[in-house]
């Protein structure tokens, strides 16, 4: 592994950030992130292949928070680049800090008569050094020395030509810059991207990635995130918010609801002091669950209302 | 291993999936770094660095379950064989031997030797579903199997014939009856909330889920040891859902397809907004760039643009909805009223022999799914006997509609253009063509079929602007995001 690294003039990879597959899921466990199978097999092979893991799933069922809890469970740093229509490489990548290499100029002007002034060429050089970089996320995180996550989030927001500015950073880990040349990761980086899958993204992006689809989880499992992202709630309610929400997402709803949602709602229901959940109980607090009116009738309809089945 | 992964990656091209060279190293690449005895490790490990799509993922899991099937299987320590006591020396046994003898003897050991009768076998079941234990559900699957699926080995099957006859045996209809009146009996204050059998249900259902799937993995590790790996592959694959042709398609597929439908239009609306608003320049705004030059002292150093207007097309959608190509129409008038914001005006009509305009449907709506839903219920198409006539139906339209189609109006013909040996009406066509920008014509057959038996696409297809072979998602994506 870290021979082909070599060969293929990438930074040596270092010792691998886990033991086993085990201890990347009990490891998630402890920052509070409940990984299922997949996921922590792919958070895994990322780390021993080196490569980026593109995460794709509904809303909110906490790929962003996924990367988080990377970050903390490594204590590594963080380094974020939301992606919007129009990011651009000034903004994702570095950008020349125009002020400061004009005042460079103009103070070269005046110090000296024309003669002793820095020639054009020394002035040049000095100009396009790292003093006059700015940098942004994807060369911060190639930079750093110490560890860092990287996190893109919402990659697929960004226009198709804009994608290409990660694809060199996603499969070398570097960087080049006309004027400085080439930086080179010092450590590889985790770097997760996530998606909403508004859009395909190109075949070139996925093919560097590892592909992860994280869906809304399974009873079990809902049942433990509720129950440790909600402190004080007791066994019996959580294993019927989830049962209720695995319910909702059977329906047919624009927006079924998700993770984040359900444990919002698990939170109110412990504030309200709610024990056991009844019908009418449910309808009052459904918004928090389900954002379209549409979606509220139908499932007081359908899950609430008398005769059911 | 190796071997057999480029055997699963070569199946997986076979199924339509974009498997690239680097992909096949990768995964190369992983399946070391994994313990090969963790199957489910094992199959995320291929699934996260083959496949790339979530759309992608039930072949992925069809091709992976017929392909490492058999090593658990071998391995002995899979995880049906762990939790069931008793099934385990007969699944030993029967992956040991020759592939049909295996299948007969089990059948006498399992089914004959260990006395289960039908009723306890049944009675198994039950006490599994109620409890949730895996390994006893597991064993009854392999026992219903021997019992009730009574497969032949050498037959050339998928194995869906032998699951319908295992589960039409075990009739899980009753047992979630049965399962459901157990949980009334068992409640607290006597009997359950209308909430609380509803969540009963889902929960019985959603093990009953489970359990069919044992039934279905079970069923097909044998069929593997029966034919080997490649000839079972080939049975089971299923085309991906943009590559279903729609007019053949199954009702599991057609909801599949229905799935994937919303977020398809989704995304084709996104990109169609998105080049529209980063097209092309428009013409020189002379008066703006003049009112800019001021600041140059009057040189036009910067010239401004007008915004593009590209000119929004009307869209008149004709589809025919007799049985044969209904479940198109649908997807057709679905995918165009999803990105209606594109268009200026959308107008729908459908017809078999008679014509009605359906536009009132999707006024107001939000989710096109519904006002097609209505459509099959309240449009009035018939005429005469409920038969295509295209004639009929093209003339009527001409006669009521046809001075609304304008120089501004795409007009689209949806329809395999089988019109029963009726005539034809083509001039209605060719007079379309001359009122109208561009006169489509989609056809969900397959171009070798047009013009035989009683397809006369030919005659309409000489006044048409472009007729488009249209049998999958995938064409009439194309084809609708080209129409933008």
């Amino acid at each position: 592994m870290s021979n082909g690294n070599a060969a293929l003039g990438l930074p040596e990879s270092g010792p691998p950030r886990f033991e086993s597959l085990d201890a990347v899921r009990g490891g998630l466990a402890q920052v509070g992130y409940l990984a299922d199978e997949s996921i922590s097999g792919v958070v895994y092979l990322a780390d021993r292949l080196a490569k980026p893991v593109l995460v794709e799933g509904p809303a909110g069922t906490g790929k962003t928070q996924l990367a988080k809890s990377v970050a903390e469970l490594t204590g590594a740093r963080l380094i974020r680049l939301q992606c919007y229509e129009g990011l651009d490489e000034s903004k994702a990548l570095y950008e020349w800090n125009y002020r400061k290499q004009l005042l460079r100029i103009q103070a070269g002007e005046h110090g000296k008569s024309e003669e002793e002034g820095p020639s054009w060429s020394e002035l040049e050089e000095d100009i396009f050094s790292e003093d006059f970089l700015l940098t942004r996320p994807l060369l911060e995180a190639i930079r750093a020395t110490e560890p860092v996550v990287l996190l893109v989030d919402e990659v697929d927001r960004v226009e198709l030509e804009t994608e290409a500015l990660l694809l060199e950073i996603l499969s070398e880990y570097q960087v080049s810059i006309p004027e400085l040349g080439t930086v080179r990761a010092t450590q590889l980086p985790m770097v997760f991207l996530t998606s909403n899958n508004t859009r395909e993204l190109s075949e070139a992006l996925k093919r560097r990635c590892l592909y992860l689809h994280i869906d809304y989880p399974d009873l079990e499992r809902e049942r433990e995130i509720v129950r440790t992202k909600v402190p004080g709630i007791s066994e019996e309610l959580a294993d019927q918010v989830a049962r209720i929400v695995r319910s909702l997402r059977t329906l047919e709803l624009r927006k079924a609801p998700s993770v984040s949602e359900t444990i919002d709602w698990a939170r109110t229901l412990v504030l309200l002091g709610v024990e056991t959940i009844d019908a009418a109980g449910a309808k009052d607090t459904l918004h928090i669950l389900l954002k379209y009116q549409a979606d509220i009738e139908r499932a007081s309809k359908e899950l609430l209302s008398a005769s059911a089945s | 291993m190796l071997d057999l992964l480029s055997g699963f990656v070569t199946e997986l091209r076979r199924s339509g999936l974009p498997v690239s060279l680097t992909e096949h190293l990768d995964a190369a690449e992983a399946v070391k770094h994994i313990p090969l005895e963790d199957r489910e490790a094992l199959k995320y490990a291929l699934a996260a660095t083959l496949v790339k799509s979530s759309s992608h993922w039930r072949a992925f899991e069809t091709a992976f379950e017929v392909f490492f099937a058999v090593r658990t299987g071998r391995a002995g320590g899979s995880e049906d064989e762990e939790g069931a006591a008793e099934g385990d020396e007969l699944n030993g046994e029967q992956s040991g031997q020759g592939a049909g003898q295996g299948q007969r003897r089990s059948w006498q050991s399992g089914g004959g030797g260990e006395g289960m009768t039908p009723e306890e076998l049944a009675e198994m079941l039950f006490k599994s579903l109620l409890s949730a234990d895996a390994g006893l559900m597991n064993m009854v699957a392999s026992n219903a199997v021997d019992r009730y699926a009574g497969m032949e080995p050498g037959r050339p099957v998928g194995g869906t014939y032998y699951l319908y006859r295992t589960l039409r045996n075990l009739d899980l209809d009753a047992v979630l009856e049965r399962l459901m009146a157990q949980a009334q009996a068992g409640a607290a204050g006597g009997s359950l909330t209308d909430l609380e059998e509803r969540l009963a249900a889902d929960e019985f259902k959603a093990r009953i889920d489970k359990f069919r799937r044992s039934v279905e993995t079970e069923i097909r590790r044998r069929l593997v040891e029966d034919r080997g790996v490649e000839a079972l592959a080939r049975s089971v694959r299923k085309p991906l859902p943009e590559d279903i042709d729609v007019m053949h398609a199954t009702r599991e597929e057609l909801a599949t397809l229905h799935r994937v439908l919303q977020p398809l239009s989704r995304k084709l609306a996104v990109r169609l907004a998105r080049k529209r608003r980063h097209g092309r320049k428009g013409p020189l705004d002379f008066r703006a760039t003049v009112r800019r030059s001021l600041s140059t002292g009057g040189v036009p150093i910067e010239p401004r643009f007008r915004h593009p207007r590209p000119a929004k097309p009307e869209i008149f959608v004709i589809a025919d909805i007799s049985g044969s190509v209904a479940s198109f129409a649908r997807f057709t008038l679905h995918l165009v009223y999803a990105i209606s914001s594109q268009f200026s005006k959308v107008r729908s009509f459908v017809f078999v022999d008679g014509i009605d305009e359906v536009t009132r449907f999707f006024e107001g709506v939000v989710d096109p799914a519904e006002a097609v839903a209505r459509i099959n219920l309240e449009a009035d198409v018939i005429w005469v006997d409920g038969h295509s006539d295209y004639g009929h139906a093209l003339t009527e339209f001409h006669r009521r509609w046809g001075d609304q189609v304008t120089s501004r109006s795409s007009v689209i013909i949806l329809g395999d253009a089988r019109n029963n040996y009726h005539a034809s009406a083509s001039w209605v066509v060719e007079d379309l063509q001359a009122r109208a920008r561009r006169v489509y014509w989609l056809n969900p057959e397959p171009r070798d079929y047009w013009g035989s038996g009683d397809s006369i696409v030919g005659e309409y297809a000489a006044h048409c602007d472009d007729v488009v072979e249209c049998r999958t998602l995938r064409q009439l994506e194309h084809f609708v995001g080209n129409l933008a």
